[in-house]
């Protein structure tokens, strides 16, 4: 199946676009990996002082820290720069991914004892198709597609992969739109 | 990653060794051992060499560590007093129920336990007969006579336990025993392979070693193992031979892949446990309050440890101030990088662009 995958297509956020409807949130669940629970994240900034959202999808890093930091060896990165969400046989659920991961992605869902993350929507990117929330954003928070095409829908930002968070530099598979000429982004 | 780990053969050498000799001490220097069975004790050595190997290698990393070392720390502390009810509770729920699996899917959750039951207890059959620790003699005088009913005598380790009737229910339930492991081995590994045909998630992410051949393995096991019963109670033991071999050839190839594939969840299992007791021994260094959120996230030991764990593994992720991202809830950090998004917008005199 999954030499369909098209490496050509990257993802791009602007959560500064994210207007909080949640969208994602519905199609997300649809992702036939995710057991049909959502795993995009979207929430408020600071809700006593301001109406931002925020959306944060799995980042994909190139060093994952949430696999680095497991257990149980339940995290694992395909040829395809994809961090897949935690093998069910294996997960303990000791959350050590959640509480390492620097973007505050992966969840842990009590019920079950397992962390579950996106995927980035295998199951369709996998096939060729884009992921489910990247279809249904109405504001363009999220965009899956080639470079060429985010450069003429954006012509004054630029794709960041590179972040600083205190003395690490993590860089990902997943870009955040930012500014036209900048190249890293120090979160931490 | 090191290609030949020192600690680990050594661990898997003493173990292997130390079951060579409870062989020959419980089959009484082999006398009462069952010379058939000698291509399965092959089998479960390697399967023992492997599954030492590869355990002691993963309790080396660093985040295994932890858990272990805070396993250890409690076992020898009060708070093992503290955490022994509840860790008992915890493994008859999670470990012997698995209603962590039931609450993700009913169905998946009951043929999991089912295929977990069979699998178990035809472990504890079949290691100790292939070990030759237990073994069944015909006491003679009720082997002479066609209308005196056969007794048979169970010896444990080459002391006699007891006696039954062959044609008892204890009879019937022990030589059937493994049969009632292979039905429920049949229909819980039957339902997971259509689950992996048809579901379109896990054919995405599913590889065939990984996900299929487990599968495969235990059907073809339990299969050919009821074959053999098939076999000499209705085709009069023809074609015996060739049941018998295919039998141990699946078993061979099952307990050989047992280090190394999927199989391997089963002794990793266990430390869920460790990792529930940690939680909640943790809890007693009080709760962690995320520094964006002000709200509790996990326990503050979750945090020191994990502190180490990261700067062990090469990551550093302590700022200037000498504040650590890990002291952020997971929110907290979204939202830190929403706001340094947010700045940087700000910073270039446009929102969007």
């Amino acid at each position: 199946m999954n030499q369909y995958y098209k490496l050509q297509e990257e993802f791009f956020v602007d959560m500064q676009r994210c207007i909080g409807c949640k969208a994602c949130e519905a199609a997300c669940a649809e992702c036939e990996t995710n057991g049909h629970e959502p795993m995009i994240h979207v929430n408020y900034v600071n809700r006593a002082v301001t109406i931002q959202t925020t959306v944060q999808v799995c980042m994909h890093c190139d060093d994952p820290i949430c696999a680095n930091v497991c257990p149980a060896d339940a995290i694992t990165k395909d040829e395809f720069g994809i961090v897949h969400t935690a093998n069910t046989s294996r997960c303990i659920g000791c959350s050590n991914c959640v509480m390492a991961c620097p973007f505050g992605v992966p969840k842990k869902v009590e019920e079950y004892d397992l962390m579950m993350k996106c995927n980035m929507c295998y199951d369709r990117t996998s096939v060729g198709k884009k992921p489910m929330c990247a279809t249904v954003c109405p504001s363009g928070a999220l965009f899956f597609g080639t470079r060429e095409q985010m450069e003429k829908l954006r012509p004054n930002s630029s794709p960041v992969n590179k972040f600083i968070f205190g003395m690490e530099t993590v860089t990902t598979k997943v870009n955040i739109m930012l500014p036209k000429g900048t190249e890293v982004l120090k979160v931490f | 990653m090191k290609l030949f780990n020192t600690t680990a053969f050594f661990a898997a050498l003493t173990a292997t060794l130390i079951t060579v000799t409870l062989v020959l001490l419980g089959s009484r220097n082999l006398q009462n051992y069952d010379a058939a069975l000698v291509a399965y004790l092959f089998g479960t050595l390697f399967a023992i060499f492997g599954v030492v190997y590869r355990y002691s290698v993963w309790i080396q990393r660093p985040p295994t560590k932890v858990y272990l070392k805070s396993s250890i720390r409690t076992l020898f502390s009060k708070e093992f007093i503290q955490c022994s009810w509840f860790s008992l509770k915890d493994f008859v729920k999670n470990i012997l129920f698995q209603s962590f699996i039931i609450k993700r899917s009913k169905k998946k959750g009951i043929a999991h336990l089912m295929m977990a039951f069979g699998c178990l207890m035809a472990f504890a059959i079949t290691v100790p007969l292939t070990f030759g620790w237990i073994h069944f003699t015909l006491v003679p005088e009720t082997g002479l006579y066609p209308n005196v009913e056969n007794i048979y005598t169970i010896h444990f380790f080459g002391f006699e336990m007891s006696t039954f009737p062959i044609n008892s229910f204890v009879g019937f339930m022990t030589f059937g025993a493994l049969n009632w492991c292979s039905v429920l081995v049949i229909i819980g590994a039957t339902y997971f392979l259509q689950k992996r045909l048809k579901d379109p998630g896990l054919i995405s992410t599913q590889t065939f070693e990984a996900d299929i051949l487990p599968l495969l393995l235990l059907n073809l096991v339990s299969i050919t193992g009821l074959g053999l019963s098939l076999n000499y109670k209705f085709m009069n033991g023809k074609a015996f031979e060739f049941m018998a071999v295919s039998h141990a050839f699946f078993v061979i190839v099952f307990l050989i892949w047992i280090p190394f594939g999927k199989f391997f969840h089963i002794i990793q299992r266990p430390a869920q446990i460790g990792a529930h007791i940690y939680k909640e021994i943790g809890k007693n260094t009080g709760m962690q309050v995320c520094k964006h959120t002000k709200k509790e996230y996990t326990t503050r030991l979750h945090v020191t440890d994990l502190k180490e764990i990261t700067t062990e593994l090469g990551f550093n992720l302590q700022n200037n101030a000498g504040d650590s991202l890990l002291e952020y809830s997971p929110e907290g950090k979204r939202d830190l990088l929403a706001i340094a998004h947010l700045q940087a917008r700000q910073t270039s005199g446009t929102y969007f662009g």
